[in-house]
């Protein structure tokens, strides 16, 4: 059941912040049932989201990032019980403070995928892709990023800070 | 660490068909620090994993990146295998390019590419793991059980005969809870003192068993395996050790007239008593406040007509230190009180009801105490009031439970059946008498449970009427009951002699500052919650804490007893192991930059993070920072990212890991 696939100008970038114990799985169900979803998502596998630090979802941006997605288990169902109650407290402050950046928050996606849930994780990363495909690519952060770059501020990898003292 | 290895898997054609997994291995053979890669078509296969450990010799590799199926398949497989070829299990990663990739793409070029950036980031995670060594801790083989009900009894009883020690600690003066209480118990209408007593009989003679009790829990510290118990015994004013449990102090004692509460203050027992005659251990203990010695300095009776001398006055509370690698609580549950609402409780009550004014309106654990054949009245069941015999008794059901505008929505799931109990008991011994029942549903789910309950009503004749009842009231000797029959739709009224009210199950008074003592959770009545609603029944999320019986949800004697057997087999479980060895995925605090905020602590689900003090060498405090028991954490990470000096961080998971993964992208 080949269709043709459109060809489109922009391929937005999109990351996804997951935990292990429900989103994770539920990525792997959509795998095993041979869902097809666009390929645009990379996965970053947590313990649970509340190890999820808002700054991951800034660093995103401004790496490459169009769109972020977040998700974990229902609220209830955290395997650490009580994870996602505090990451969705913490991310109901973050939205507020992105909003107040100048990020549009349709590039921000929060929710709950459980294991069973292959479907519901297709539905998400697709209509996300498709949101972000209009948007088109968000640039203000990548500025930013090659200011930072220019001033010459981070080493962020080893290697870089190696080679930098051998000097 | 910059010698890694990438091995991309086939899986058969699973991967290959859509990735172009040899494009892939030569891509990730461009990446800075990786100093190996190939293809295979199987590689958890014995000849797959081979390959790996001969790369990893040849190649002097340090870190492994497997490009296969989810790490929820075969991460282990792939961990042992780096293990078994000398690299830390924690430096080997799994690339997720099947279920995340080949499986749910379709064009190659696109699928490839995805492939290639999974890889790479896995690759930068690599590089920034960190050799992690599996965390091994100790375990005492001593069980703590709190509360001794049946649900206590069983457990100590079962771990006890596997040949493991037990401490068991009871507030009252004697074990026995609820079930030494009872009259007969549904389904099968056996006595409850028959076949509690030996059990209780074999407590007491276990030769493992420690029983503590008039005694609670002061602290406990520590984690699973490892926990240590302070139990303060409370001052009996009896040496256990001397006396013989003649009870001639109790015969002599010359106050009889202190409501008997094990009888729910139907009838009398002296300062100095046993709170029923079968008791375990059989040793009395003086009420102090109730006692003439202790109020006014005159009497010792009991001390002059003690012959082993025994009765000792000065005795005081005495901590006990006990080491535990396991607790189990089975402090049950009690009866809400359904008097006028209570000063700043939350929970409504029923003056409606006149319960606690209207002496002929009682509950379903007084009705047990009258029809009990070793009760205050020898089992002849009679009015509080008078003494008569009541010829016409009504039950209310549901009193309290299922009754959310008094503040309690659950169902205390044993009263349909005890109040069907109860009618068959009334009837056996008052034969004209007539038994009324308001009830709102029948919930009678369990062995011989319904026919139990149709018994009732088809053989003992008690009638049923489905509604609610909105007042009780005195009209001469009679107690009026106004309620609805809902299924022909009037009002009723029936003049009863006596009204017996199914109270809801409550968890008990202080449970919630127990379950602070032991780090537990409760929900919002403070019954104890369960790790896992489905799975995981009978643990607390607390590791090494076990819960049986009512004091986590309202529940019968069968269902006690079923969990309390679980627990026991849980605590078995952790004993048949010398040392605990668990996944080194625990959060670390570094003690330099942590400002000892102690916000980590709010939101540790597991209660882990704990205050340490750092002092100089002349012992001055020089600050307060954050600990995190390693034995304890359970390894989420909402410490890190609540963190705000960002001082904390878990192993497996740093920022630095992270962070190198989001910036391959
Ligand atoms: C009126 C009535 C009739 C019933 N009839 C039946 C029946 O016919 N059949 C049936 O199957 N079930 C019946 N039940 C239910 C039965 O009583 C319970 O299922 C059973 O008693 C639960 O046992 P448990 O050990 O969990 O709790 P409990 O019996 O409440 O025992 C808990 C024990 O823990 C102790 N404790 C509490 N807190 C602490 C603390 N902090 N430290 C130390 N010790 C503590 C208490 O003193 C007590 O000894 C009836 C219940 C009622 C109210
Ligand atoms: S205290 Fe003395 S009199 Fe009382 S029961 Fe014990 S031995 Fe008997
Ligand atoms: S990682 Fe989770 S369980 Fe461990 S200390 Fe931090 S908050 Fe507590
Ligand atoms: S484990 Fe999934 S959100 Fe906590």
């Amino acid at each position: 059941m080949h269709t043709d696939k459109v060809k489109h100008d922009f391929e937005p970038k999109i990351v996804a912040l997951v935990c292990t114990w429900c989103t994770y799985a539920g990525a792997d169900l959509a795998g095993t049932s041979r869902m097809q979803y666009p390929p645009n998502v990379r996965v970053v596998k947590f313990p649970c989201t509340g190890r999820i630090d808002p700054v991951f979802i800034l660093r995103a941006f401004q790496k490459g990032a169009d769109g972020v997605l977040v998700s974990g288990c229902h609220p209830g169902d955290c395997h650490y019980m009580a994870g996602n109650f505090h990451a969705r407290r913490r991310f109901a402050a973050f939205r507020k403070l992105l909003e107040f950046v100048g990020v549009d928050l349709s590039r921000l996606q929060f929710s709950w995928v459980s294991a069973a849930e292959g479907g519901k994780w297709v539905e998400m990363v697709t209509e996300l892709t498709e949101r972000v495909r209009q948007l088109g690519p968000l640039t203000e952060f990548r500025e930013l990023e090659l200011a930072e770059q220019w001033s010459g501020a981070t080493l962020t990898t080893p290697e870089l800070k190696e080679a930098y003292q051998a000097i | 660490m910059s010698r890694i290895g990438v091995f991309v898997c086939h899986c058969g054609e699973n991967i290959s068909r859509t990735v172009d997994v040899e494009k892939v291995a030569a891509e990730a053979g461009r990446l800075f620090g990786v100093a190996y890669t190939c293809d295979y078509k199987y590689m958890c296969s014995d000849p797959g994993q081979n390959l790996l450990k001969k790369a990893v010799a040849e190649h002097k590799l340090e870190g492994i990146v497997v490009a296969a199926c989810s790490p929820r398949m075969h991460e282990k497989t792939f961990r042992n295998a780096a293990k078994a070829a000398g690299v830390n299990p924690f430096l080997c990663e799994m690339a997720n390019i099947r279920e995340h990739c080949s499986w749910v793409h379709e064009d190659r070029d696109e699928a490839t590419a995805k492939a290639i950036d999974i890889v790479t980031m896995m690759v930068e995670r690599v590089k920034r793991n960190k050799k992690l060594q599996p965390i091994t801790v100790p375990v005492t083989k001593k069980a703590l059980i709190i509360g001794g009900g049946i649900a206590g009894i069983q457990s100590a009883l079962d771990i006890a005969d596997s040949g493991h020690q037990v401490v068991l600690v009871e507030r009252e003066p004697s074990i026995g809870g609820h079930m030494a209480q009872l009259s007969e118990t549904f389904p099968t209408l056996d006595c409850s003192q028959c076949i509690m007593t030996p059990k209780m009989v074999d407590v007491v003679n276990h030769p493992n068993i420690t029983l503590h009790t008039y005694a609670e829990i002061e602290a406990v510290e520590g984690y699973i395996g490892n926990f240590q118990v302070k139990v303060r015994k409370k001052a009996r004013s009896v040496d256990m050790a001397k006396c013989t449990g003649c009870g001639v102090c109790m015969a002599k004692c010359p106050q009889k007239k202190i409501p008997n509460s094990f009888d729910k203050n139907l009838g009398f027992r002296p300062a100095i008593y046993v709170p029923f005659p079968q008791a375990v251990p059989n040793t009395p203990v003086i009420d102090r406040e109730n006692c003439t010695w202790f109020k006014t300095g005159k009497c010792g009776v009991c001390q002059k007509v003690c012959g082993p001398g025994a009765v000792d006055y000065t005795q005081e509370d005495e901590i006990v230190v006990e080491q535990v690698g396991a607790v189990v609580v089975a402090t049950g549950f009690q009866l809400y009180d359904i008097g006028p609402k209570p000063a700043g409780s939350a929970i409504e009550g029923y003056g409606e009801f006149g319960y606690g004014t209207i002496p002929d309106v009682i509950d379903g654990l007084t009705f047990e105490r009258l029809a009990s054949a070793s009760g205050p009245t020898g089992g002849k069941i009679v009015r509080p009031s008078d003494g008569a015999e009541p010829k016409s008794v009504v039950f209310v059901q549901c009193v309290g439970s299922r009754a959310r505008e008094k503040g309690i929505s659950y169902c205390s799931k044993i009263c349909c059946m005890y109040t069907a109990k109860h009618t068959m008991l009334y009837k056996h011994k008052v034969h004209d008498g007539q038994a009324y029942v308001f009830f709102m549903d029948a919930r009678t789910p369990g062995k011989g449970y319904d026919e139990f309950w149709r018994r009732s009503i088809e053989e003992e004749e008690a009638v049923y009427i489905r509604g609610m009842v909105s007042r009780l009231y005195q009209k001469g000797d009679k107690v009026v009951v106004m309620g609805s029959d809902v299924h022909i739709g009037v009002q009723v009224e029936i003049e009863a002699d006596l009204v017996v009210l199914a109270t809801a199950v409550q968890p008990r008074e202080g449970a919630d500052t127990l379950a602070q003592k032991l780090g537990i959770s409760y929900d919002k009545y403070h019954f104890y919650s369960e790790a896992h609603a489905k799975l995981r029944p009978v643990e607390c999320a607390t590791a090494g804490i076990y819960l049986a019986g009512a004091c986590q949800g309202p529940k019968d004697i069968p269902d006690t007893v079923s969990q309390a057997s679980a627990a026991a087999a849980k605590v078995m479980t952790l004993f048949a192991r010398n040392e605990l060895e668990r996944e080194p995925i625990v959060a670390k605090v570094n003690e330099r930059f942590c400002v000892g905020c102690l916000a980590c602590r709010k939101v540790c689900p597991y209660g882990a993070v704990e205050e340490k003090e750092i002092r100089d060498r002349s012992g001055n405090l020089i600050k307060v920072v954050a600990y995190v028991n390693p034995g304890v954490c359970g390894g989420c990470g909402t410490c890190q990212a609540t963190c705000p000096s960002k001082s904390v961080e878990l192993d497996g998971y740093t920022d630095e890991q992270i962070m190198a993964m989001i910036e391959a992208l």
